[in-house]
């Protein structure tokens, strides 16, 4: 197996500006010419030093890029990328965690079209590059909670939701947003699987308040880059308050609904995962304890386990969204 | 049935061939065979984090050894079968060693989670044990077998005499609840529990047959 955590990237491992120019994606065909500048720099700085720091160097530059490191302490810090980029669920490659590292490659996702439908003035299939263009990506670091125990700390690229799902006007009568994931079992092995019992296509959704919560992010790229497809490309959701598997990945599909949508963990498990599924330490899952969780990555003798905290530590933005509610029912 | 007499016996460990002689070490050593990556994957560990366990390593050991227990208590099941239909009765000498090396590994994999997952909090480990499901019957397979590692002595043998094959059969029980284990631990997936579920319950079934074969040869 790879070595995953020297200091050092090999130089291939760094990508050349002229090559991460022509990425397509975040760049010339995406963002517009600000997103074009933003990554650019970033690109420089990758190239200039290590990766381990460039990614820090790049954030705190002086870079045109609004930087967020919302509600982070002092002493957090990032996920490695090769981690971040390595170590997923994403069902729809595989049960294990180095499954979608391993076959998302697998994934065509250009050209790429997502359907807008429901209660909104402006339904209708819009390519990748329409839904994002004319925006600049926005660098937020957020901490990121799975269901499971771990976590990580993740610099995201990407557009508020609330920006993009505005462009589909939706109406008074949209209370609900639904995402879908592809179905794809041709690219995605793990939809071809015989031994799930997930009833693809995986979907999620949030309120539509939760969906216009200002840190509520539609992400593109991932630690200056595109995303990688076992990260969710080209586009997914980052909801840093809730379990990861609210933050639904590779989305074809947007709906505007009245009702609370029947999302794929709550159809599989509705004891076990909630349609809100907040971060909550004081709500256990029935088969471990969420008080506590494993900040990746974590060393054999030195594991890095941290109190979970309450709303994944957002909870100053985000707990009047859900007063009045009682969040050991409503988990 | 033929019953071999003392003499008899003698004379077959004589007449053993080097085969037979260099079958247990060898098995001994197969069985090592993960204890050994793994040990070797720990160390790579700790000289440089990352490089042979992943992300999160302390799940990859405890993981990794629970799941090579369960297979080889799986091939101590198989082993009375073997001697049943085939008349393999070099790696019969064998089923104490080899049951001996799964609850080696299990107590391991418990030993790992206190560790390595719980980090020695002992009120974590308290809620674990009498709060979640998965954990408990984990547990409780894990002090069946215990108890039958405990007795596995040919001493112990001889002085429960009809009651140790008796008490033994409860490692049926410890492997039932060691499926049950892993399946309330998956999410999803579950390929793997389907496949030791299957190779469990062909060995029950054979274990039936031969209960009920004229020969009232006793299933162990």
């Amino acid at each position: 197996m790879r070595n995953r955590r020297t200091a050092e990237p090999s130089s291939s491992e760094i990508t050349p500006e002229s090559v991460f120019l022509n990425r397509r994606r975040l760049l010339a065909a995406g963002l517009g010419a600000a997103g074009l500048s933003v990554a650019a720099s970033v690109a420089a700085s990758v190239a200039a030093s290590a990766a381990a720091s460039a990614a820090a160097s790049a954030i705190s530059s002086s870079s045109p890029m609004v930087v967020s490191a919302r509600g982070l302490s002092p002493g957090e810090e990032l996920t490695p990328e090769d981690i971040v980029t390595s170590y997923n669920n994403f069902y729809e490659f595989g049960m294990d965690k180095d499954d979608p590292a391993r076959y998302a490659h697998e994934l065509t996702t250009d050209p790429w079209s997502v359907e807008v439908a429901g209660e909104c003035a402006k339904p209708g299939e819009y390519a990748f590059e329409d839904i994002v263009s004319g925006f600049t990506p926005e660098e937020r670091i957020y901490r990121f909670r799975c269901v499971e125990a771990w976590s990580m700390v993740v610099p995201w690229q990407g557009v508020p939701l609330r920006r993009i799902l505005e462009r589909f006007e939706p109406s008074g009568n949209a209370r609900f947003v639904e995402f879908t994931t592809l179905y794809r079992p041709s690219e995605m092995r793990g939809q071809r699987s015989l031994f799930s019992s997930i009833d693809w296509p995986y979907v999620e959704g949030l309120r539509m308040d939760e969906a216009y919560h200002p840190l509520s992010l539609m992400a593109v790229g991932v630690y200056g880059k595109p995303l990688p497809n076992q990260n969710g490309a080209p586009l997914r959701l980052v909801v840093p308050w809730k379990y990861g598997f609210k933050s639904i990945k590779s989305i074809v599909k947007i709906r505007f609904t009245r009702r609370q949508p029947k999302t794929t963990w709550q159809l599989q498990g509705p004891q076990e995962y909630g349609f809100y599924a907040n971060v909550n330490p004081d709500v256990s899952h029935p088969r471990w304890s969420q008080a506590s969780e494993r900040r990746l990555p974590s060393s054999l003798f030195e594991p890095n386990r941290i109190p979970t905290l309450p709303f994944n530590g957002y909870g100053a933005e985000v707990a009047q969204l859900y007063q009045g509610m009682d969040l050991r029912r409503d988990f | 049935m033929q019953v071999p007499n003392a003499t008899a016996v003698a004379g077959d460990r004589q007449r053993r061939s080097l085969g037979q002689i260099i079958f247990k070490p060898c098995l001994a050593l197969v069985l090592g065979l993960p204890a050994l990556w793994l040990a070797n994957a720990i160390r790579m560990e700790l000289g440089n984090p990352g490089a042979a366990l992943g992300a999160d390593p302390g799940e990859a050991v405890v993981l990794f050894l629970g799941e090579w227990g369960l297979r080889f208590l799986l091939l101590g099941l198989f082993i009375s079968p073997l001697r049943r239909r085939a008349g393999w009765n070099t790696l019969a000498r064998s089923r104490r060693m080899v049951g001996l090396f799964a609850f080696a590994y299990l107590t391991l994999h418990f030993l790992a989670y206190v560790g390595f997952l719980a980090e020695f909090d002992g009120s974590l480990i308290v809620g674990d044990l009498t709060e979640r499901p998965y954990i408990i019957v984990g547990a409780l397979a894990l002090l069946l077998l215990i108890a039958l590692a405990a007795t596995s002595t040919s001493g112990w043998q001889r002085r429960l005499r009809r009651n140790w094959q008796r008490l033994h059969r409860l490692v049926y029980l410890s492997v039932a609840l060691g499926l049950l284990h892993l399946l309330w631990l998956t999410k999803d997936g579950f390929a793997e529990f389907a496949v030791y579920l299957l190779i469990f319950l062909a060995l029950m079934v054979e274990r039936l047959l031969a209960r009920r074969a004229p020969t009232r040869q006793v299933a162990v």
